[in-house]
Formats: structure tokens, sequence, C-alpha cells
């Protein structure tokens, strides 16, 4: 499995990812090198298998989610929240209670 | 006191004969675990603060002849991928260099109500993803045991922490090995409880499938009332299980006379001879301790690397969108519109190995290949799933090595991010599977160097896996 390099920048600007020339030569390399072995997967018959969508759909009885079973729902009460000032503790930049980021819209 | 040879036992017997108090011993572990640091790098930063803190509470319930709690006094390290309010967590990324997380993850809360003394924050790979201890953007971590090697990954500072005897227990996190595989390279206990066991709330995301907080320990009763600490339902993590916890420590009793184990032929294929050779000698002990061994077969083991490595780096690829520079501490300086911004900030604050990752899992998921890989590799996660229930139909528990070799080189297959992950190849299958596994102790290589042996049980039935683990610990393992 062989992807250009035209792959890899396309693939690094949907992951919002700048990367170095050389890191683009490097990701080719890897990625093709990775993805010839994920390759092997097309051997493996998985015709009319259920994809795993539930980690524990397996488990079995051991495994009883009483949620799943329970008649209520918990109690709406109220918890108090973490707060603003506590979310924005950790921001590059915030002011006047919001996260700020380089301006979007231009007026 | 013998600081690198506590066990819990023996914290809370001193504790409670008096002959030293809680804040002496975090004083102590927190000195000598400063002084011995150096030569490992297991702790990226210790809270020395919240350790007397939570010690002298302790200490009042003791003075008040209160029961001060299962975890009494003991020193404990905590991963560094894991949250705690007030002190720094960064996860081995420079992304989070200076975050100060606001909260506390639900295993911290409860091990520290259970009287845990946290003395510190354990280095990993960065995102715990890696399988070496080397993606940490905050140097790697060296095997206490053999310091040109890694501890293993990605909980290599937790691992190292234990073996080097600078903490009694750890916190980790296993998504594809990251407990059992350094377990085993450093000679430590390493247990991944069932998916759903332990809360995942103030654990940061990797892949959300996958994810387990687990304990590791120097002896597998230790870890196993870690674990009974922590485990158990948390209304806030909607997928932790609420089946009720069993008694971890009444399996301890050295009994598994007529117990049926299976030995996956597909995990024996890819040895070195002296992890096979001490395998085969811990097969015999416990065959001498009465149970019955015989040949199994997991045949869809040989496509869980592929699986892996497509399901864990799509959610990966998901999971760390929310590193994009608006949040969380790091900001490029070279930033002009805001998708400059979120470019220059993740370019610049992830490592390589992160960066490798969002790209492969951002590659499966794009538009017109999502069926050949991820949808492909969630019928495969079936099967592999499936193996393992058809053997549990025969077996109470699965025994098999951690990983086909021992401890290696520090830069060894850093250069090789193929083979780093074909080196999980025993691991991630109990992840995929969801179900409950463990590294315990087998023996040693003639360098020295720790083999471990991986127990693996039916979801739910860490007991199983607790009762065998213990009677080959106390029997010696392979020797």
């Amino acid at each position: 499995m062989k992807i250009t390099e035209q792959e890899v920048r396309y693939v690094a600007d949907l992951a919002n990812l700048s990367l170095s020339e050389e890191e683009v030569h490097r990701f080719r390399a890897d990625l093709s090198e990775i993805l010839g072995h994920i390759e092997k997967l097309k051997d493996i018959d998985t015709a009319g298998v259920e994809p795993m969508a539930q980690v524990l759909y397996e488990a079995g009885d051991t495994a009883i989610l009483r949620a799943e079973l329970r008649e209520e729902l918990r109690a709406d009460r109220e918890r108090p929240p973490l707060g603003a000032q506590a979310a924005l503790a950790n921001a590059p930049q915030a002011g006047a209670g919001y996260f700020k980021v380089p301006k979007v819209v231009e007026r | 006191m013998d600081i690198p040879s506590l066990t819990i036992d023996q914290v809370r017997e001193s504790l409670l004969a008096r002959r030293f108090s809680a804040v002496e011993l975090a004083r102590e572990a927190l000195s000598f675990a400063e002084a011995r640091n150096p030569s490992t790098n297991a702790y990226l930063h210790f809270s020395p603060e919240r350790a007397l803190r939570s010690a002298a509470r302790v200490d009042e319930k003791v003075a008040r002849g209160e029961d001060p709690g299962p975890l009494a006094g003991v020193p404990i390290a905590v991963k560094d991928v894991i949250v705690t309010k007030g002190v720094r967590t960064t996860c081995g990324s420079m992304l989070l260099a200076h975050y100060i997380p606001p909260y506390d993850a639900t295993a911290v809360t409860r091990l520290e109500e259970a009287g845990g003394v946290i003395l510190g924050k354990t280095n990993c790979d960065e995102f715990a993803m890696g399988s070496s201890n080397e993606n940490s953007a905050f140097g790697p971590v060296r095997n206490p045991l053999a310091p040109d090697r890694v501890p293993g990954g990605s909980s290599g500072g937790s691992a190292a922490a234990v073996a080097q005897g600078t903490a009694v227990l750890a916190l980790g996190s296993d998504t594809g090995g990251s407990i059992r595989q350094p377990a085993s390279f450093c000679g430590v206990v390493g247990v991944t409880p069932t998916y759903g066991r332990v809360s995942r709330y103030g654990l940061t995301a990797f892949a959300s499938s996958l994810d387990h907080i687990g304990t590791l320990a120097r002896t597998v009763r230790d870890a196993a009332v870690l674990l009974q600490a922590i485990a158990g339902h948390d209304p806030l993590d909607a997928t932790s299980a609420e089946a009720p916890v069993p008694d971890y420590t009444h399996p301890l009793n050295g009994d598994v006379k007529g117990m049926k184990l299976g030995l996956p032929r597909e995990y024996l294929k890819d040895l070195t001879s002296e992890t096979g050779d001490l395998i085969a000698k811990g097969i015999d002990t416990l065959r001498k301790l009465g149970c019955e061994v015989r040949d199994i077969s997991l045949p869809a083991t040989d496509y869980a690397v592929a699986c892996y490595y497509i399901l864990a780096t799509a959610e990966a690829s998901s999971n760390l969108a929310r590193y994009d520079g608006v949040r969380y501490t790091f900001r490029s300086e070279s930033s002009g519109t805001l998708s400059d911004m979120y470019r220059h900030t993740r370019g610049e604050g992830f490592g390589a190995e992160c960066k490798r990752r969002i790209m492969l899992g951002t590659y499966v998921l794009s538009a017109g290949y999502y069926d050949a890989y991820y949808l492909k590799a969630q019928k495969v996660r079936t099967l592999i799933a499936r193996d393992f229930a058809r053997a549990f139909s025969e077996v109470d528990a699965i025994v098999a090595p951690v990983s086909p070799f021992p401890a290696f080189k520090l830069g060894e297959k850093i250069d090789d991010p193929l083979a780093m992950y074909l080196s999980d190849i025993y691991t991630i299958t109990g992840d995929l599977a969801g179900i409950p596994c463990m590294s315990v102790p087998c023996g040693r290589t003639a360098e020295g160097l720790p083999v471990g042996m991986q127990i693996l049980a039916r979801h739910f039935d860490e007991p199983s896996m607790f009762r065998v683990a213990y009677a080959f610990e106390r029997a010696g393992g392979a020797n």
C-alpha cells in the first residue's frame, strides 16, 4: 500500500495539522508501511459478522448493567456547575467570561 | 521503615501500632522518591502539599480510633493522563505542559477516600500512545532494573516507580497493553480490569472504546486492594458498569486445584527463546498447582494489531481534536487566522507519534475509506471477542505471555513504528474484547530482565484472574 505526499497533505489538512516537509516525507513512508500491514484484514472473512458497536455486547449475564433494567430515571437534581472562572482558567486567551480566538468574521 | 519494599498491610499495621504516622511516612517517601527519581525519570512532578494533607487526614482518623481506610497512608503514584485538581497534569505532552485541571478523576477521589496518599504524577508516552515511554515530551523513562532499557509503555513511569520502590502502588491506563507490558518489563503486577469496571471520569481520552484505568503494585494482593478501592459504577461516566463489585481479596487463597486454563497456541509463535522457556516453566508451575492447562486456539489473533491500529487511531483522531489552542493552555505564537491557529498549535504541540496516529486515524475515517477500514475493523473486533467467548465456554481463564520479548534497549524501535506496534500483539486482544487481564511476574532472563505471565478471564471475572495470579505468585512463578 503506497500513499502519495499529496494524500499526506490532504489528510493533514483534514486533521488541522501543520506538517513540515520532513514530516510529510516521513509520514508518507510510515503510513504506507502501516497501511500495508493493515491490508491483511482483507484475508479474514467477515461476511455476516456484526460490527462491534458495544464493547460488552458479548459479555453475557455477568455484565448485567442495571441501568438497562431500571424503571426510573435518576432524580433531576440541581448540581453546582464547574463555573466560568474554573473553565477558563487554562485558556491561552480569555476575557469577559469567554474564550478568545482570532477574528473569524470580517465586518 | 523500608520504603522500597512496603506493602499495604505493612503500612496499615505500622500506622495502627503507631510505629510511624502517615505524615512521617509521606515525608520519608517523598524525599526517597525525589532522591531516586533522576535515575529513572519515572515521576514528572511531585505533589507534596496534597500528599501531606491526605496523610494528615489519615493520622487524624487513627488518633480518633476510626478506620483509616483500606489504603491508609499508602504512597501512590498516578499516571499523568489522569487528572488531579490543582496538580499539573501534562499527559506527557508539550501541549499540556502547564495544564492545571479544575477537577479530580473519580479514581483519584476514591483512592484518597480510601486513605491513599498521592505522591505525584508519573511519566508516560504522550497521550498514552506508545509501548516504550520514549514518546514523552519530558524525556524517556529508564527501566530501574536495566537503565539502558525501556520500562515499557505507555504507563512506563508508573511501572518504574513501583519497581524502583518510589511508590507502593500506582494508577495506570491501558488501551492496548499500556499497563501489562510495562508491568512485565519492570517485574511488577499490572491489572487491566473489565471495560467499564473503573470509571474513566478524569482519564484523558485516547480511544474511548478501549481505554481503561487499572492498577500496578509489587504484589497481587496490593493490586487487587487498589482495584477494589476504585472499582464500581460512577454516575459521572455513562460507560461505567453497574454490575456489583465482588470482594477481590477473597479468592487470594492459593487454591487453584481443578481450574481449567487455556493456553492459546497463537501466542507462542514469536517468542524469544528465553521468554518461551520462562512461559513454559510458568505453565509447569500452574500444572503442579493442580490446574488443568489445555491448548486452545484464538484464530483471529493474527488480525488484532491491524484491527487495533484502525480503531484506536480513528478514535484518537477524534478525541485529540479538542487540543486546538482554545481551551487547553498552549496556543502557537505564529497564529494568524483561526484556521492557522488550529493547525500551528497542533503542529507545534503534538509529538511525532501523536501526529502519526492522528494522520492514520483521519485517513481511515476519510471519505471513501470508512467501509474498508473502520467498519471492517469493527467486524474483526467482533470475531476477536467471539474467540474469547468460545474459549471461556471451555476454560476458566487464559494464560499467555504478555510480550514476545523482555524490555528492549532505548532507541531500538523508536524509528520503526510498525515494529513498535507489533510488539503489542498479545496485549491488544484483551482490550479489544474488553475482558480483564493482568501481568504477574513469571521469571527473569539470564541478563536479569523480567518476563511477565498474562492471565485473562471472562468479563467481570476479576476474581478468577486474581485467584490464578495469587497462586502463581506464591508458587514463585517459573522458578
